[in-house]
C-alpha cells in the first residue's frame, strides 16, 4: 500500500531521531520585514519550540529525505539489512511540511539528512535540492541544517553551503578501527576531507573584503558540527575526548554531539546487549564543556584507570577532589582561570563575581544572591565570613556518593 | 505622598517622566505611590505601538524637560522590568533611579545589591517568558474571503503569558511573519498584524481562536515520532516546557500516552532477537584488505612500523601506463608508517611535473595544506611563491614536496599548533621522498630548512653552516640547503625579515644558476 504523507512523516522522523543535534543558533541575522514574499527570520539565538518526553529540544523539523540506504552500519536503524519500514519524501513534500510547520510557529527550520541511495553525489544533490527550493522558490529565511554526504562532489558541497546555515557530517565512531568494524562502507578519510573542505568554505565566507570587492560566496554561517555514538564500541572516554579536541582544532566545529547508544528496533547482533548509560553521555558533554570553556585538558579529566570519566562525580568535581592543594581559593582574590575550576561556579557566575567584586568584598550571602549554591562551593572557597573546615570536600564526596549521584548511574524507570 | 497613575501596565514613558519629576522634586521612593489606571479601550484607539500621552507626562512638562541622565544599563533594565507582572516594579525601579542620582552612580553594576538583584531577577523572568512566548505560540490557519471575495489566510494564536510581554514581543513576530496576516490573542492584550501595521487591542478570549488546523495532526505525529522512548526523561521536559503551557500546545495532548508506552516499547526493542549483520566482516575488525604498502597496515595499531628495506617498486610497476607519481600518491594516501596519519585529515603528497629539474623539499604540511591536500598553499607557501617568482623561477616547473607527508600538530581550542616532526617520523616518511626523487630524477634538490635537509642528507644539519653552497648528492644530483619560508614568517622584527627574505631569494637565484650552469 502506498504511504500517505502522514505515514511517511512518521517513518522518516522516527528514522532521524538518533541525531542529537537540534541547534538553530549562531547564524547570520535576517528577517522578512519589507519583503514581498517568503517567510522567516533568524536572530542569533536558537528557539526550542517544544520538548519531547525524552527531554530533548525540538527546534527543527528533523527528518530523513529517505531511509533507504546502501550502507550497513551496525548501530543504525536504517542500515541496509534492517527490516524497518522504508519511505521516501519527494522534494515538494519536505518543502510543504517545512513551510506549513514554520508558518504555525512550530519550528525554526529544517534539519535534513538522508540514507545513501544510488550514489553519494545523487543523494547529496537531492538533499541540496530541498534547500534550494525552499530558499529560491519560497523565499524561506528560517534555519536550514543539512547533513552532508562524505566525499560528495565539492561543487555540491559548495551549493549546500550556499543554502544551509549549518552543515554537518557524523564521525559516528571515534577511531578508524571502530568505523571499519561497525560501519564498513564509511571511510574516515572521506569524512575528514569533507570536514576540511567545509572549514575552508566557512573560513573563506567569513573573510572581510574591502568595500567594492566581490564578497566571498555564502557558506554555512552557523558552521559545522558532528556526532559520535558512545558505547556501541569499546572506545574509552579518553579516546573520544581526544578525538573531539582534534576535531575542534582541525575543523573549527561548533559542537561535537555525543549520543549514548540506545536500543533500536531490529538491532544488529554486532551491538552490545545493553544500552550505554545516559549518565556517560552527560559526563562527556560536561567534559567537552570543560575543554572548551573552562581551560581543562583531556588528560586532567579522563583520569579513571580504564580511560573513562568518573561516573560518580561531574568532571569538575572529580578534578577538584583529586587536586585538594589547589583549594581553597579566596573568592575576592582568585583570578578568572582559577575560579572557573571551582565546582559550582559556571562561566556566567564567575563573570558576575568578577563584576560584583569591583564594588564590594564578597561574602557568602552575596554569593547566595548571585545564585551560587553555597553547599557546592563552600568546601572550595574562602570569604571574609567563611573558611572551609578541614576535610569538608571529602565529606561532600562521601555524602554525594551515598545520597544523590549513585542511583542515577543507571537509567531511571519512571513507570 | 505623591500619586502617579500610569496609563497602562507597560507605560514606560509615563513611568520615566514621573520618575524624572519625582527625583527632581526630591521625593524619596517611600513617598511615591505608583498605580495603573488603564481605560480598557486605550489600545483600541491607539492604532500603533506608541502609547497615548500618559496623564503623568502632561502635569509638569517643564521639570520633565530638565537635564537628567541615568546610565544606559539602568534604562535597559527598567525597560525589561516594567513588563513584569509585579505591582511593586514601578517603585522598585524608581528606588534604583533615586539612589543612582543621589550619588550611587554605578549602582546598577553592583549585582549583589538586594534591590539591583531583585530587578535583575524580574528581568530574567521577563526574558524567559518572552523567549517561551516566541517558542510556544502556535498559529492556526483560517481562510477568509478578502474585500474582493478571494480566500486569504490569516493565522491566529491564543497564548497566556506570565508577564506583560505582548507589546514588546510583537516586533519579533512581525519580523518573522511579516508576509502573513496574523493575530496573537492573550488575556490582557491582543496584537494584530495586517501585513502592513501592528494594532494592539484589549485582551481576548480563547474561543476566538479556530478549533483545529489541518496540519496539527501532522505536527502531533512528528512530535510522537521524534521522541525516543529509550531515553525517557520527563523531568527535563517539564523544566523547559512546564505544564502551564500544555493546554495551548497541540502536541502536548500526545505526551501522556508517549510516557505510558515508553517502557513497553523499550523492553520490546531489548527483547527482540538481534539480527545478524549483512556483512561477514562484522564484528571482528578486518585484518587488512589492501596490499601492505610501505608497511601501511603495520602502523595501524599506533606503533610505527620498522623501516622497510624494500621500497614499493612492485606497486608502482603494477600501474602500467599511469604516471608513476600518481600511483605513488595513491599508495601514500593510506600510509600508516607512523602515527601522524591518525589525527591528520589526509596525506599531502608532492606536486609538480615528473620531468621537473628542480625539486623543493619542505618540512611538513601545515594547517591549510592538511585541509586542502596540496603542499605549500598556506602562508609559507604564498611567501615561497613570491620568492620563487622574484628569483625568476616558474613554480609550474618545480616539483614541490615535504619531508613528512602528514601534518603534526597539538590541538589548542579552535586551532592546531604546528609541532616539529621528530627523527622517527622523518625516517618513517623518507621512503616516500626517496620514491619521489627516483620518479622525478631532479638535477637539483633544494632543501627548505633543517627537517628537509635531515631527510635528504640522512644526517643532522645546521642550516647556518651548510646553506648556500652546492652539495653533491648521489648520481648526478646536486643539493642546496636554505631556510624554510615559515622561518621568515616567524621573525619578529621588520629589518631582520627584509634581510632574511633577500638572503632566501638569493639562495633561490643560486639554485636557478646551478641548473642553468
Amino acid at each position: 500500500m502506498a504511504l500517505d504523507l502522514l505515514g511517511k512523516l512518521e517513518i522518516l522522523a522516527d528514522a532521524a531521531k538518533y541525531d542529537a543535534s537540534c541547534a538553530s543558533s549562531g547564524t547570520d541575522k535576517r528577517d522578512s520585514l519589507g519583503k514581498k514574499n517568503g517567510v522567516g527570520s533568524t536572530e542569533g539565538m536558537g528557539i526550542c519550540h517544544a520538548y519531547a518526553p525524552d527531554g530533548r529540544c525540538i527546534s527543527l523539523l528533523k527528518i530523513l529525505l529517505t531511509n533507504y540506504c546502501l550502507f550497513d552500519c551496525a548501530y543504525c536503524i536504517n542500515r541496509a539489512s534492517s527490516s524497518v519500514r522504508r519511505a521516501r519524501f519527494t522534494v515538494d513534500e519536505v518543502v510543504k511540511l517545512t513551510l506549513g510547520f514554520y508558518r504555525r510557529n512550530c519550528i525554526e527550520g529544517l534539519f535534513l539528512s538522508s540514507g545513501i541511495i544510488r550514489s553519494p553525489d545523487y543523494t547529496m544533490e537531492q538533499v541540496t535540492a530541498v534547500a534550494r527550493t525552499l530558499r529560491v522558490e519560497h523565499g524561506f529565511r528560517g534555519y536550514i541544517h543539512l547533513k552532508t554526504i562524505p566525499d560528495a562532489d565539492p561543487a555540491l558541497l559548495e551549493e549546500a553551503g550556499r543554502w544551509a546555515d549549518r552543515l554537518s557530517i557524523n564521525v559516528e565512531l571515534p577511531t578508524e578501527q571502530a568505523l571499519r568494524a561497525y560501519a564498513p562502507e564509511k571511510d574516515l578519510g572521506g569524512i575528514r576531507r569533507s570536514m576540511g573542505r567545509m572549514r575552508l568554505g566557512i573560513d573563506a565566507a567569513r573573510e572581510k573584503v574591502a568595500p567594492g570587492r566581490t564578497p566571498p560566496p555564502r557558506f554555512a554561517p552557523a558552521g559545522q558540527s558532528t556526532q559520535v555514538i558512545v558505547g556501541a564500541d569499546p572506545s574509552t572516554d579518553r579516546s573520544i575526548l581526544k578525538m573531539s579536541s582534534t576535531l575542534y582544532g582541525a575543523y573549527g566545529l561548533r559542537r561535537v554531539y555525543y549520543s549514548a547508544f540506545s536500543p533500536i528496533p531490529d538491532a544488529s547482533s554486532a551491538l552490545p546487549l545493553q544500552p550505554a548509560p545516559l549518565l556517560r553521555e552527560h559526563r562527556l558533554y560536561q567534559a567537552d564543556w570543560m575543554l572548551r570553556f573552562y581551560g581543562f585538558s583531556v588528560d586532567e579529566l579522563a583520569t579513571e584507570e580504564d580511560g573513562n570519566l568518573a561516573l560518580r562525580h561531574d568532571p569538575k568535581l572529580a578534578w577538584a577532589l583529586a587536586n585538594p592543594a589547589f583549594f581553597p581559593l579566596d573568592i575576592n582574590r582568585a583570578d578568572r582561570e582559577a575560579l572557573l575550576r571551582v565546582p559550582g561556579l559556571g562561566v556566567k557566575t564567575v563573570d558576575r563575581v568578577l563584576q560584583a567584586r569591583r564594588h564590594r568584598r564578597l561574602r557568602m550571602d552575596d554569593l547566595a544572591r548571585l545564585r551560587v549554591s553555597l553547599h557546592k562551593v563552600s568546601p572550595f572557597l574562602v570569604a571574609p565570613d567563611h573558611r572551609p573546615r578541614d576535610g569538608q570536600a571529602a565529606d561532600l564526596l562521601s555524602r554525594q556518593a551515598a545520597a544523590r549521584i549513585q542511583p542515577r548511574a543507571t537509567q531511571l524507570s519512571l513507570l | 505622598m505623591r500619586n502617579v497613575v500610569l496609563a497602562h501596565e507597560v507605560d514606560f514613558e509615563g513611568w520615566r517622566t514621573a520618575a524624572r519629576r519625582l527625583a527632581l522634586d526630591g521625593i524619596p521612593p517611600e513617598d511615591a505611590l505608583f498605580s495603573v489606571g488603564a481605560p480598557a479601550d486605550l489600545f483600541a484607539a491607539a492604532g500603533s505601538d506608541e502609547a497615548a500621552p500618559s496623564p503623568a507626562a502632561s502635569s509638569s512638562a517643564a521639570t520633565a524637560a530638565a537635564p537628567f541622565t541615568v546610565p544606559r544599563p539602568l534604562v535597559e533594565l527598567a525597560q525589561t522590568v516594567i513588563q513584569a507582572r509585579e505591582p511593586e516594579r514601578f517603585s522598585l525601579l524608581y528606588g534604583l533611579v533615586w539612589r543612582t542620582v543621589r550619588g550611587e552612580k554605578r549602582l546598577v553594576e553592583d549585582v549583589a545589591d538586594p534591590a539591583v538583584h531583585r530587578a535583575i531577577r524580574l528581568a530574567q523572568s521577563v526574558r524567559r517568558d518572552t523567549h517561551k512566548m516566541r517558542a510556544f505560540v502556535r498559529f492556526r490557519e483560517v481562510t477568509e474571503p478578502d474585500a474582493n471575495g478571494d480566500p486569504v489566510s490569516r493565522y491566529v494564536s491564543w497564548f497566556e503569558p506570565e508577564h506583560f510581554i505582548v507589546e514588546a514581543n510583537a516586533a519579533f513576530f512581525v519580523r518573522r511573519f511579516a508576509t502573513m496576516v496574523f493575530s496573537i490573542l492573550t488575556p490582557y492584550r491582543s496584537v494584530h498584524w495586517t501585513g502592513e501595521e501592528v494594532r494592539f487591542a484589549p485582551g481576548a478570549d480563547p474561543s476566538e481562536v479556530p478549533d483545529d488546523d489541518a496540519l496539527e495532526r501532522y505536527w502531533r505525529a512528528y512530535y510522537g515520532a521524534i521522541f525516543n522512548p529509550a531515553r525517557l526523561k520527563v523531568s527535563a521536559m517539564m523544566s523547559e516546557m512546564p505544564r502551564k503551557y500544555w493546554r495551548n500546545l497541540p502536541e502536548a495532548a500526545a505526551i501522556p500516552e508517549l510516557i505510558r508506552g515508553a517502557a513497553r516499547r523499550t523492553d520490546a526493542m531489548l527483547e527482540a532477537p538481534a539480527m545478524p549483520p549483512r556483512n561477514a566482516r562484522l564484528p571482528t575488525p578486518p585484518a587488512d584488505d589492501g596490499p601492505d604498502l610501505l608497511g601501511a597496515a603495520a602502523g595501524s595499531a599506533g606503533v610505527p612500523a620498522p623501516r622497510q628495506a624494500d621500497p614499493p617498486v612492485a606497486v608502482v610497476e603494477e600501474e602500467q601506463g599511469a604516471p608513476m607519481l600518481a600511483a605513488l600518491a595513491r599508495a601514500a594516501a593510506d600510509c600508516r608508517r607512523c602515527p601522524l596519519w591518525e589525527p591528520a585529515t589526509q596525506t599531502v603528497f608532492g606536486e609538480g611535473p615528473e620531468t621537473a629539474r628542480m625539486m623543493m623539499v619542505g618540512e611538513q604540511p601545515g594547517d591549510q595544506e592538511d585541509l586542502v591536500g596540496r603542499p605549500f598553499v598556506g602562508p609559507a607557501g604564498q611567501l615561497l611563491d613570491r620568492a620563487i617568482k622574484e628569483a625568476g623561477i616558474d613554480r609550474a616547473t618545480v616539483y614541490v614536496t615535504n619531508a613528512v607527508k602528514h601534518f603534526k600538530f597539538e590541538p589548542r581550542g579552535k586551532r592546531r599548533i604546528h609541532a616539529k616532526p621528530d627523527t622517527t617520523e622523518i625516517v618513517a616518511c623518507s621512503g616516500w621522498l626517496a620514491e619521489e626523487r627516483k620518479a622525478v630524477r631532479p638535477a637539483l634538490v633544494v632543501m627548505l630548512g633543517a627537517t628537509a635537509a635531515r631527510a635528504v642528507l640522512g644526517r643532522p644539519v645546521t642550516i647556518g653552516r651548510e646553506r648556500s653552497r652546492p652539495i653533491a648528492l648521489d648520481g648526478n644530483t646536486q643539493g642546496l640547503v636554505t631556510v624554510h619560508p615559515s622561518f621568515l614568517l616567524r621573525l619578529p622584527d621588520e629589518d631582520a625579515k627584509k634581510r632574511e627574505y633577500a638572503a632566501f631569494v638569493a639562495d633561490l637565484k643560486q639554485a636557478r644558476a646551478l641548473l642553468d650552469g
